[in-house]
């Protein structure tokens, strides 16, 4: 336990399913595992689930290696058992770490994706065709390729904003200079840079993990100072539904907790496609890959850092694209976060994420719905909750100010309630007060749970006359949070870096108060 | 914030009891900034709960023998000046608006008698009420500390209150403004008739008549004959200054 960290929302959980019915998932999973099992591409792996008691044999007739696991239920449940129920996820400064419990439903928002796009907006002035004198301001939107000079303008903002809480690489990198083995030193350098919250991303290249992770160091202040306040994770997604265990993702999942940095085990099969549709067969495949992949990190190293990654989505029924803010992924969604609970894991979940192309309706329709539901069931870590659009193939800046916003609400919504023996003593107090004033009128005596935060505002966009200003007036106010300087590191930790470390592009040396 | 922050006016106090007196008059602006009317209340800033507020300062002062009109212009006006810039620059909210009207509203109670004896007189009389048949009155309640705070004398008539009963009140305290307040549509209306009263019972002329609530509009009131709609408490005030000038 660490004494200064994130508030998140701490939320009476809301649960879908009966014990009963966790215990059944559980079961159907661990069946899964038994067989058909898991089809496993990385040898090692197999090696390693073997001489722990798995059935192992190789399939004939692939084309690239592979071996099929019949896991025995108990060897699921010990290695599950090993990992940590409560880890941190450190940040640059102590009190932007997070606390994740998995007996504790303290619910904090993030980004996450990793976006091609980039979408940029402007306000434009148009003229009525009818009457001239009457014009209105319109948003326009420009896509733009994600770079290394966007990702740091992402994490500068997202470090101003106030209700994120962690931050997750919302931007693939494209810049000319960005090859794949400095892929990684790059997108980590540019967010750490910028953003004084926990950074994670997944690896692009097993390679680059040992100057990803010197990098951190650097900026911790040495090893022992980094597997204190672990400033960064990784996510991998070792398994491609349905239940095939990726070999390079298998291999990166070997360093990476041999580093000993925390680490999601992230699945994401489609209902409809690479898994089921219906509840029950979705949620019971996508727990038997969270579950075999967590199992191989504990295998790796007893009592790794883990997240319990469930990432469970619909398919379109049109085009099979993935369908995000539909009912079914939040059912799913609500499962797979009991089911990490059931077995004592912080939970990475999912939430924000819509098909809308831009902000607007549509979004907040999406976001919305899925946002305020997982917030209820006490995940410990949502993601893809800040700037997605177009499912997760763009990051907006003007949506994830928008989202801030809205999850900032959803916290305050979620609050418990403050009813305690002094609450009560104060409100009986305060009626006699006010019944035996001449006005009866209560509300001088808002000041003091006004002055402590406990009064939530009206929604930052609102208009007050008969218009829609939200995006011009969230455009303007991001505008303001982009003013202010971005929270970059000491010169001398800047130097340090980009001596030691190779790759990194010159763009990117930026530190308090300067270019160097 | 600390009471030498407030750049409270200094007045013309009496040379021997110059500094205690305007220090009393210091710590009751500074009160009334922080909308602290008793002891027992929290200001805007933390940790003021305990100490002396207006209520006990105003006692303090009065025994002391501090001139009513240094204690008017001194500490209430000039620190409601300082509440309504906060206000606007919405450091402020109505709670806390409210809180130092009150402040002021019974400061002004406490001083009444010695203002009579000093021969100062108030803004004038206003009275508040909201119309027959309509039990509504938040609004008409904030309006009325609004206008204590502001300096005005409020005799407020309550809720559901007849027209007859409104033309005693503003016979009976020859008061030059009158407030009404409706908050339906179905009672807006008796405003209409107060006014024809006014104008029957030959009050029409020394009585400026300002309409409220909901429903309430500059169109209505110019239909009806009133002589100003307003909004809310602030306009209310703008409003009265503008008679007065």
């Amino acid at each position: 336990m660490i004494d200064t960290f994130r508030a998140g929302v701490l939320v009476k959980p809301y649960e879908r399913l009966s014990p009963e019915q966790v215990k059944s998932l559980d079961q159907a999973s661990l069946q899964i595992l038994a067989d058909p099992g898991v089809w496993c591409y990385n040898p090692r792996a197999a090696e390693l689930f073997k001489a722990h008691g798995a059935q192992v044999r190789e399939e004939p007739g692939t084309t690239h290696r592979c071996w099929r696991i019949s896991f025995p239920a108990g060897l699921i449940k010990e290695a599950v058992a090993q990992a940590p129920s409560a880890l941190v996820l450190g940040a640059r400064k102590p009190e932007n770490r997070l606390w994740l419990d998995a007996e504790v439903p303290r619910v904090y928002f993030g980004t996450g994706s990793e976006a091609n796009v980039w979408i940029e907006t402007e306000v434009e002035e148009f003229i009525s065709l009818k009457d001239n004198q009457t014009r209105v301001r319109v948003p326009r939107y420009q896509e733009l390729r994600g770079t290394t000079d966007l990702l740091s303008r992402a994490a500068s903002l997202c470090d101003k904003l106030e209700h994120l809480d962690f931050f997750i690489r919302p931007l693939n990198i494209q810049d000319p200079g960005i090859t794949t083995s400095n892929h990684d030193v790059n997108k980590f350098f540019a967010s750490l840079n910028n953003i004084t919250k926990h950074v994670q991303a997944g690896l692009t290249d097993l390679g680059a993990l040992k100057d990803v992770v010197r990098l951190a160091e650097i900026i911790a202040g040495g090893q022992p100072a980094l597997r204190e306040n672990p400033l960064i994770s990784f996510i991998a997604c070792v398994f491609k539904s349905p239940l095939q265990i990726v070999d390079d993702t298998a291999e990166k999942v070997f360093a990476i907790v041999e580093s000993g940095l925390p680490l999601v085990i992230s699945s994401s099969p489609q209902g409809g496609s690479s898994a089921p549709i219906q509840e029950a067969g979705m949620v019971a495949q996508i727990n038997a890959e969270i579950l075999a992949g967590i199992t191989l990190t504990q295998l790796i190293k007893a009592g790794a850092p883990v997240l319990y990654g469930s990432v469970p989505v619909r398919a379109r029924l049109d085009d099979l694209h993935d369908l995000y803010g539909c009912p079914e992924f939040n059912q799913y969604n609500i499962d797979c976060v009991q089911l990490a609970r059931y077995y004592k894991l912080p939970c990475y979940s999912t939430a924000g994420v819509g098909d809308a192309k831009v902000p607007g309706m549509q979004a907040l329709f999406e976001k919305l719905f899925t946002h305020l539901y997982m917030a209820m069931t006490g995940a410990q870590y949502i993601h893809y909750a800040f700037g997605l659009l177009d499912r997760t193939n763009s990051f907006c800046p003007l949506q994830a100010v928008l989202d801030n916003e809205q999850i900032g609400k959803i916290k305050h919504c979620l609050r418990g309630p403050r009813l305690d023996s002094d609450d009560l003593e104060d409100a009986l107090q305060m009626v006699k007060k006010v019944m035996a004033s001449n006005h009866r009128l209560f509300t001088r005596h808002t000041r003091k749970a006004m002055h402590r935060g406990e009064i939530s505002s009206p929604y930052h966009f609102e208009a007050k006359q008969m218009e829609d200003k939200v995006i011009e007036k969230a455009l303007n106010f991001m505008t303001q949070l982009e003013s202010q300087a971005a929270p970059n590191l000491e010169q001398h930790q800047v130097e340090t870096i980009f001596k030691e470390i190779p790759g990194l592009l010159p763009n990117l040396k930026k530190f308090t108060g300067g270019n160097l | 914030m600390n009471p030498q922050a407030l750049r409270v006016k200094t007045i013309n106090y009496q040379e021997e009891s110059s500094v205690s007196h305007q220090e009393l008059i210091e710590k009751i602006a500074f009160n009334v900034v922080q909308g602290r009317l008793e002891a027992e209340d929290e200001g805007f800033d933390a940790g003021l709960e305990g100490q002396p507020a207006v209520t006990e300062l105003m006692e303090q002062a009065l025994e002391q023998g501090v001139d009513p009109k240094d204690i008017v212009l001194g500490a209430l006006t000039r620190s409601m000046e300082i509440v309504g810039e906060k206000f606007e620059r919405q450091e402020y909210l109505i709670p806390d608006m409210l809180a130092s009207a009150e402040c002021v509203g019974a400061a002004m109670e406490m001083l009444a008698p010695h203002l009579i004896k000093a021969g100062i007189k108030s803004k004038g009389k206003f009275i508040i009420a909201t119309v027959a048949g309509d039990l509504h009155d938040i609004g008409k309640n904030i309006v009325a500390i609004m206008l204590k705070g502001a300096g005005y004398e409020v005799i407020d008539l309550g809720t559901d209150v007849s027209v007859d009963r409104i033309l005693e009140a503003v016979r009976e305290h020859q008061a030059p403004y009158v407030g009404l307040s409706a908050l339906l549509t179905t009672t807006m209306r008796v405003m209409e008739e107060v006014v024809q009263k006014f104008d029957e019972q030959g009050l029409r002329q020394q009585v400026k008549v300002l309409i409220g609530g909901a429903p309430t509009s500059t169109e209505f009131a110019q239909q009806i004959g009133a002589d100003a709609y307003c909004k809310d408490a602030f306009q209310a005030i703008e409003k009265l200054k503008t008679f007065k000038s």
